[in-house]
């Protein structure tokens, strides 16, 4: 693995390091049904002090307080990916500035989720001597370094690479193996690709809004962040994230994401079937879907007659009645191909062998009543609905299930999990990386 | 494809880019500070100079204000419309009202109270002057005058002094006020208070006083009528005052021919003897030869 792969990211990683001691940092989550926005005010020297104390992805948060927080139906976004540049840079303005009204301060670096750019998920291993007896940091980055990268294909970026496992000598399932003794290191990473065309959008997206980007983090890992409980994490358990054109799902263990995935399928799917099956607007059908929508058809359900516009009529008044039952009858079956999907993810990345079975159901799409239900049934797995952490100042409006991944994301930018460009990779500096760095930066920003 | 070219402007909720980066400008401190404090103040402060710096515009405001305080000057409650004078002798009263030297109607505003006091208080009778505007819109003046305690000779005038030897007036004739001592000499007006106490014990000879006489600025001389004197000393005069009354009592000492009592050593009192007495006494023990004379 060459060691100047991450220079961006290292250059992302200053720039949240730096809004980190000035204390306000946006967080920003642009998906295809809403951009939401967070402005947070953190406290530096609570979040130092908090450090030590332990390896908890959700310590820390309470040097964080949520002073601005705006939300706005997406524009120019399709499946979590930037389609319409100076369309969705206006949603991105107006969530923006609303939040920084908000806030009553002006943000300078954010961080974003990306849902779309299909990412893959890849476990990569590599292995290198202690060079003195006792492991450092240096030792850390030389392992990472020989770490074989497998081929990702062209047009793709590393957003996420984690180390998720250290062994050293026979020992397996260190955290930190620094400071221990031993003859030979070996590290299990997690590394996550996606489309360096949706990473690059969105980054010329945010600099036309006049900010920096902060960090880019996909909203799978953000809303498992959120969404599950400590001890959910540790044990191990997957998140999914219903979200409107997207869905995604990962997988954590011992308090890392082992694995992520992305299906292009989500609760906006709903809406367009309801819309083909009735062919009423697809506002009617959104409205429908939300106000009457359920998975799970009762004898009750027959009689409760629901009034739906036709589409391409003249006139507006030229309605007609549906019962419940047919449209539970057109969300059902979508809602079970798209949990299918899911089981169909979950088995391929393994999540059999895994020793907690919990699968944690989060996003817009999990409002559906009755979808725990179908979905413990389909996944044959407890599920239950997970909501987003808490966190100071949270309004009320973002504590639904849509926004996980905002403040999951709010989480993971405040207490960021070391990541691979966080070690000293031996190597890293030359001629050659400098002018890649270069040549990275004019074509990007 | 979505249509490139919009059909018809339909509001956008999407701040313009313009307006995105002025409200992120309007929330740097620094600018807020300088938009809404620092350049009112400056506004309001250049302005206002510059319509002050002005000549015409300064007279304006003089003017003005000039103006303003005339017709308050002129409220007729504020007017005071006449004189109360209350204590002191009425011969004293002329000359206060002359003193307080305003012309009635005034503006109580426009008078200066703690001047008029002043005035009053340079004439040398008054001793002490309280100047108040009273409820009846009139200027109310207390006095209380000097009372002269004895009179003073200096050259050929004589004077009424009070007690702490303040001149109140000239007297033309030593008969206007007989029941008052009279003093002479140098530094006399500085020890009163003094004199009258030893006039008070010469009580038994007071109708033989003529006065007293400062003499060298340092002790006084009693002056009686048929030219006797009595000398007495700088520090306590009346204890020797008094021996010399006893000697009177018992002796009849100043009924006697005799031109001065002389009490300045205490230890030792000598008399003058007069020219009768002197006579009278040689025959009574023949004088030693060769010290006639």
């Amino acid at each position: 693995m060459s060691a100047r792969i991450f220079d961006t990211q290292r250059f992302m990683r200053d720039r949240l390091r730096a809004a980190l001691r000035r204390g306000t940092l946006g967080v920003l989550d642009i998906g295809s049904a809403k951009i939401s926005c967070l402005v947070l005010r953190i406290d530096p020297e609570r979040l130092d002090a908090v450090r030590p104390a332990g390896r908890s992805a959700q310590a820390g948060l309470d040097a964080v307080r949520v002073i601005g927080f705006a939300n706005t139906q997406s524009r120019g976004v399709r499946m979590g990916e930037i389609d319409a540049i100076d369309e969705a840079e206006r949603g991105v303005r107006t969530v923006l500035s609303r939040a920084q009204k908000h806030a009553g301060e002006r943000i300078d670096q954010v961080a974003v989720a990306i849902s779309g750019g299909a990412p893959r998920s890849y476990g990569v291993s590599g292995a290198a001597p202690v060079a003195q007896g006792e492991v450092t940091a240096q030792d850390i980055g030389a392992a990472l370094v020989s770490c074989i990268l497998p081929d990702f294909g062209p047009g793709r970026d590393v957003i996420h690479a984690q180390p998720v496992n250290f062994t050293l000598d026979h020992r397996t399932g260190l955290s930190d193996p620094r400071g221990q003794v031993g003859a030979r290191l070996s590290v299990d990473m997690h590394m996550l690709t996606a489309a360096h065309a949706a990473i690059r959008n969105l980054a010329f997206v945010i600099r036309r809004c006049d900010l920096e980007l902060a960090g880019v983090a996909t909203a799978a890992y953000a809303a498992g962040l959120s969404a599950l409980v400590e001890d959910e994490m540790e044990l191990g358990a997957a998140c999914v994230d219903l979200g409107a054109e997207t869905t995604s799902v990962s997988v954590f263990l011992k308090r890392h994401m082992i694995f992520a995935d992305v299906l292009r399928l989500g609760a906006a799917h709903v809406t367009q079937d309801i819309a083909h099956a009735f062919a009423a607007p697809l506002e009617d059908a959104e409205r429908v879907k939300t106000k009457h929508g359920e998975v799970q058809a009762t004898g009750r359900d027959d009689r409760e007659m629901i009034e739906l516009r036709r589409i391409g009529s003249e006139r507006d008044f030229e309605r007609r009645m549906i019962t419940r039952t047919e449209l539970i009858g057109v969300i059902r079956p979508r809602m079970e191909e798209i949990l299918e999907d899911v089981r169909l993810r979950l088995d391929a990345a393994g999540f059999d062998c895994l020793p907690g079975q919990r699968v944690v159901l989060t996003g817009g799409g999990s409002q559906l009543p009755g979808l725990e239900d179908l979905a413990t049934r389909i996944l044959g797995r407890p599920v239950r609905i997970g909501r987003p952490l808490r966190i100071q100042g949270l309004p009320q409006a973002a504590t639904a299930a849509q926004f996980s991944a905002l403040v999951g994301l709010a989480a993971h930018a405040v207490r960021p999990q070391d990541e691979c460009w966080d070690f000293e990779l031996p190597g890293r500096y030359g001629p050659q990386g400098l002018r890649r760095a270069l040549r990275w930066f004019r074509e990007n920003w | 494809m979505r249509a490139l070219i919009p059909l018809r402007r339909r509001r956008d909720p999407a701040p313009s880019r313009l307006r995105y980066r002025l409200a992120r400008l309007w929330l740097r401190p620094w600018l807020r500070s300088a938009v809404t404090l620092w350049l009112p103040v400056a506004v309001i402060g250049v302005s206002g100079w510059a319509v002050l710096s002005q000549p015409l515009m300064m007279g304006r405001m003089r003017q003005a204000f000039d103006d303003i305080r005339a017709s308050i000057l002129a409220q007729p409650e504020l007017m005071l419309q006449g004189l109360a004078i209350t204590g002191g002798s009425q011969a004293l009263h002329p000359r206060i009202a002359e003193a307080v030297g305003v012309g009635f109607p005034v503006s109580s505003l426009a008078l200066d109270l703690d001047a008029v006091r002043a005035r009053i208080e340079a004439i040398s009778a008054v001793a002490e002057a309280r100047v108040s505007v009273g409820p009846d819109r009139r200027l109310v003046i207390s006095i209380r005058e000097r009372e002269p305690a004895a009179i003073l000779r200096r050259g050929g005038t004589l004077y009424l002094v009070d007690r702490d030897g303040v001149l109140i007036a000239q007297l033309a004739q030593r008969a206007a006020r007989p029941e008052l001592p009279v003093l002479a000499g140098e530094g006399a007006e500085d020890h009163v208070r003094e004199a009258l106490r030893i006039v008070q014990v010469a009580r038994p000879i007071a109708g033989r006083l003529r006065g007293l006489v400062r003499v060298g600025a340092r002790r006084w001389d009693l002056v009686l009528n048929r030219d006797q004197r009595i000398q007495l000393p700088e520090d306590d005069p009346v204890l020797a005052l008094r021996r010399v009354l006893a000697f009177n009592e018992a002796e009849h000492l100043l009924d006697r021919d005799i031109r001065r009592i002389d009490m300045r050593d205490r230890t030792r009192p000598v008399l003058q003897l007069g020219p009768d007495a002197l006579r009278a006494l040689r025959p009574a023990e023949p004088a030693p030869e060769g010290e006639e004379t």
